[in-house]
């Protein structure tokens, strides 16, 4: 988990490395006129994907109980909320007016938030086979350890666009 | 240290406190750029020393030690042979369990590249196996003391037998109530 834990930094710790140098070192303005941000969509994915934090946490605390439909309302539920954080990001970068051309500004805003879109892909993958494995009643109160995984990756997946919304999108 | 994503409760926990933290420096930004980074570096230092000093669930409890029974009329020996260990003797009449730990470097058992010693452990488990006549022998874990307290959770044995250096003895010295002695 620390190894795990060490390449994402350093992953993600190499895109912010670009980001601050275009922005802070070259002095690039952010977001370069005359593009803008759509920060009112990605707030509304910040809160689907707080959302789905939750509903993944109270799958967890239901199977620990023992409440195996908690659980599975929960795993479909934050499914679902990560598809829709998907989804919704696709339909941001076709609407956004700019493309990786257009300067150093699109390229890191694309590189930065693709980056975190193939985590979150990753993590749907995971949750979709949690889900599925749910339903075939694969958990129980004792035996869960899938359920926990998946969910610690999911809230990683949170914690890191918490931090891309601040920098890429607020900042 | 602790860590932050070792458990579904504490990786949740870790998200709203970066959420917490994340609105603090959003907060300072807007007042002064120079607040806002001033906030980050003392938000950013101050979840590092919480993560290096909150105490890890657990660390501080003693280890737990491992009692095993044995059946009446019977005597069960328990032996720890490292890899490499060509023969190991015996009490006549004894049942026995042969255990040889997978021992693996800390590297190896931190990237988990570790079916080399696996391989290891399972050719001197053959051979000890063809050549004490009635003991079962087994691989057991990278670590020797827990290998011990694995083996007897389904041998209760009455002693156990260590093949292996002073460091090995003293470490399932400590976490085993039985007679640990040097073959």
């Amino acid at each position: 988990m620390y190894l795990f834990i060490a390449s994402e930094i350093m992953l993600f710790g190499s895109f912010f490395t670009a980001y601050f140098f275009v922005r802070i070192v070259n002095g690039v303005p952010w977001p370069t006129p005359p593009f803008e941000l759509p920060v009112f969509v990605a707030t509304i994915n910040t809160f689907i994907l707080m959302t789905s934090s939750a509903t993944m946490h109270w799958a967890t605390v239901s199977i620990k109980r023992g409440n195996v439909w908690g659980m599975r309302a929960g795993l479909l539920l934050t499914f679902l909320m990560g598809l829709a954080f998907l989804i919704s990001q696709l339909y941001e970068y076709l609407r956004a007016g700019f493309n990786t051309g257009n300067g150093a500004f699109p390229t890191i805003f694309f590189c930065l938030t693709g980056l975190h879109g193939c985590h979150v892909f990753v993590g749907l993958t995971i949750l979709a086979f949690m889900t599925i494995r749910a339903f075939r009643g694969h958990f129980t109160s004792e035996h869960h350890h899938g359920v926990e995984i998946g969910g610690i990756y999911w809230h990683f997946v949170d914690v890191m666009w918490i931090v891309v919304f601040t920098t890429v999108y607020i900042l | 240290m602790r860590n932050p994503l070792r458990s579904e409760g504490e990786a949740y926990r870790l998200l709203w406190i970066v959420v917490g933290g994340a609105a603090v420096i959003i907060a300072a930004a807007f007042i002064n750029t120079w607040l806002g980074v001033a906030v980050a570096v003392i938000a950013f230092g101050a979840l590092g020393w919480w993560l290096m000093h909150e105490p890890v669930p657990g660390a501080a409890e003693p280890p737990p030690v491992v009692t095993s029974e044995t059946p009446p009329g019977t005597h069960r020996v328990l032996v720890v042979a490292p890899p490499g260990t060509e023969t190991v003797s015996v009490p006549d009449g004894a049942e026995v369990l042969v255990v040889v730990p997978a021992l693996s470097s800390t590297s190896e058992a931190l990237t988990g590249a570790v079916d080399d010693r696996r391989d290891d452990a399972e050719t001197t488990a053959a051979a000890l196996g063809s050549r004490l006549d009635g003991a079962r022998v087994e691989v057991g874990a990278d670590d020797p003391a827990l290998a011990v307290e694995d083996a007897l959770r389904v041998f209760g044995a009455d002693e156990v037998l260590v093949a292996g250096d002073d460091g090995m003895l003293e470490a399932i010295r400590e976490r085993v109530a039985l007679p640990v002695s040097r073959v």
